[in-house]
């Protein structure tokens, strides 16, 4: 049983939408048939310049930035320009000899060593092991923070030993992750797993403590058992916040890569860069960065994608 | 609404309410209700006021399931009240509807939720939001619609699991005046095509005499310092299309409003 209070306007959705019965009744007869009828709308192809001119606008706005950067940089490189803190911009590749890199390592043709044309084969290899690790911490974290979201008890018990675990850097477990599983894609998943479950657990956790009790009331009245209310009413109103905490897990899950594909493993990105290093070859190092860069963003865009076909782009409690 | 001429059912009260009391927060905690006694015959349409904090909000969160009574016994259906049930529709103040289902989808849950055969389940829903008159925004998200038509969907949502109790806590409380007398309107038009019992809450005088076939005024409440309790419990004998402006009407009115007010002044000068 909830002990809420009967007028708690800051967690149950606030009553907007006040219109006039007037309004109403207006609403009701133009919104006949026509689905779109919520925002009315001065014409559709207006609407549609609108969003174009602001995407020209947007894109006007974001070149310019990485476009000196990039001309910087190579001028950098060029003149072999030091940076404070010791950065010697002679050692770096230009972004052009990147750019050949990139193509070579994608289709080859260009530089011709061991690693042109083997992009696909990296990026495969490292995708196989985000997958694989942000599946795993989701499909633990997940449940579990519904469960403490919604059980003090439980929360009480686990809080304070996953909060100690939680500042310890995922990359200070490389060392234990080599010795206690040894080398090759089991540490690297492992390593992925603890990169990714804290910021869905701990995401999850927030957003179930800030499902409205009113939802639940709505829920028990309406004749849904205590467990079914978890994915039935919590999981849906905590989305937003769920959500948010894979973005971040998957985004460190790349991350993690490089540490995890140090050592005893020969395929993926992370590898890619070890082994580049030890072959000082800067200009497959950036590659491999600018690589890992764009798997996840592109990583990100599809899990967004993702999650709105499978809610069928359902609204969430704001 | 009137009872007249109409057959009385098999069981004599829906809801029985015997010397109930509720304290918050432990036993040195407030006492916010005691001794509430009520027989809430089934098809009654009753409707609780009394100043704000008097009790009415918690006396109707036990009804739900929602609290447990500190003492006291409360029967619906002469069975003991254990905690919610699609039995017993709560509609409240701010709809609680999902926002990530549609209208007909918030309506469907309580007869999903009964596991009725897909025939039922549309038959119902259909029926209901026909019933509140949303058929054209049955696929709409709640978010966008306005709050009397999201308050509408909520009464629909109730009523298409065929509660023998609807529970009702300042359902219109934020609705402007006109949206409200439609809804009170047809409120009590679904009263009388379901014949469900009714408890219903409100500040509003006018609102309960309007509405309800009984008004049970409630005084009392922490902020003077005595526990919330039934003042006395109101009959409104009147017919079927009432005029707020008839005399009875206002004989009525005026006899609750000085209960409520009596307090008020008692308090003020005390
Ligand atoms: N969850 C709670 N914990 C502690 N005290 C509570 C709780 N809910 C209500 N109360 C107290 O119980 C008393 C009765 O509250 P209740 O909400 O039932 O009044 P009400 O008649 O519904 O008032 P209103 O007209 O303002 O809605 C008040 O003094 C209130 O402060
Ligand atoms: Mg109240």
């Amino acid at each position: 049983m909830t002990t809420s209070t009967t007028k708690s306007p800051s967690t149950h959705p606030p009553s907007t939408h006040t219109a006039a019965p007037a309004a109403d009744a207006t609403t009701a007869k133009t919104a006949e048939g026509t689905a779109a009828a919520k925002n009315a709308s001065p014409s559709k192809s207006s609407q549609r310049h609108t969003i174009l001119r602001k995407k020209t606008g947007a894109i006007a706005l974001a070149l310019p930035v990485p476009l000196v950067f990039l001309a910087l940089w190579q001028l950098g490189v060029q003149q072999a320009w030091s940076l404070p803190l010791g950065i010697q911009m002679g050692f770096l590749p230009t972004p052009v000899e990147v750019a050949r890199r990139i193509a070579d390592f994608a289709v080859g043709g260009i530089v011709n060593d061991a690693f042109s044309g083997t992009l696909l084969i990296h990026l495969w290899a490292s995708t196989q092991r985000v997958l694989a690790g942000f599946a795993i911490a989701a499909a633990l974290a997940i449940p579990l923070g519904v469960l403490m979201g919604r059980s003090r008890i439980l929360n009480d018990m686990l809080e304070p030993g996953l909060n100690l675990l939680r500042p310890i850097p995922v990359t200070a477990w490389v060392p234990l992750a080599m010795l206690i599983i040894g080398y090759g894609d089991m540490s690297t998943i492992f390593l992925v797993v603890l990169a990714a479950f804290f910021p869905i657990l701990i995401n999850t956790v927030a957003g179930v403590q800030q499902v409205p009790v009113r939802l639940l009331e709505a829920a028990a009245m309406l004749g849904t058992p205590q467990v079914q209310t978890l994915y039935k009413v919590v999981i849906p109103a905590a989305s937003r916040s769920i959500v948010a905490g894979m973005r971040v897990a998957l985004g460190l899950a790349w991350v993690i890569l490089v540490v995890g594909e140090t050592v005893g493993i020969s395929t993926g990105l992370g590898a890619t860069i070890t082994q580049a290093r030890d072959m000082s070859k800067t200009d497959l190092i950036v590659a491999g960065m600018v690589i890992i860069g764009i798997a996840g963003f592109l990583a990100d865009r599809l899990l967004v994608g993702l999650i709105k076909v499978l809610t069928k782009g359902r609204p969430t409690l704001t | 609404m009137p009872r007249i001429g109409r057959p009385r059912p098999a069981i004599p009260a829906a809801i029985r309410i015997n010397d109930l009391s509720k304290r918050y927060g432990g036993p040195d905690g407030v006492l916010a209700m005691d001794g509430v006694t009520l027989d809430i015959p089934a098809g009654d349409f009753v409707c609780v006021v009394g100043a704000s904090g008097c009790g009415k909000s918690t006396l109707l969160r036990i009804l739900a399931g929602f609290e447990d009574a500190t003492s006291g016994t409360l029967t619906v259906a002469e069975e003991p009240v254990t905690g919610p049930s699609p039995e017993r529709g709560v509609v409240f103040q701010d709809y609680g509807l999902f926002p990530w289902l549609t209208v007909a989808e918030n309506v469907a849950y309580g007869p999903r939720q009964s596991r009725l055969q897909r025939d039922e389940v549309k038959r119902r829903t259909t029926q209901n939001i026909a019933a509140v008159g949303l058929e054209r925004f049955a696929n709409r998200y709640p978010s966008e619609l306005s709050g009397g038509m999201q308050q509408r969907v909520a009464i629909a949502r109730v009523l298409a699991n065929q509660p023998s109790v609807l529970l009702m806590d300042e359902p219109f409380g934020a609705l402007d005046a006109l949206t409200r007398s439609t809804l009170q309107t047809e409120l009590a038009r679904i009263h009388r095509d379901t014949g469900t019992t009714v408890v219903f809450v409100t500040h509003s005088i006018e609102e309960a005499v309007y509405l309800s076939n009984r008004v049970v005024v409630m005084q009392g409440g922490a902020s003077h310092g005595i526990p919330g309790h039934i003042a006395e419990v109101v009959d409104v004998p009147l017919g079927e299309n009432r005029s707020v402006t008839s005399p009875e009407f206002n004989e009525i009115k005026r006899h609750i409003s000085s209960l409520v007010h009596a307090e008020l002044t008692t308090t003020a000068t005390e």
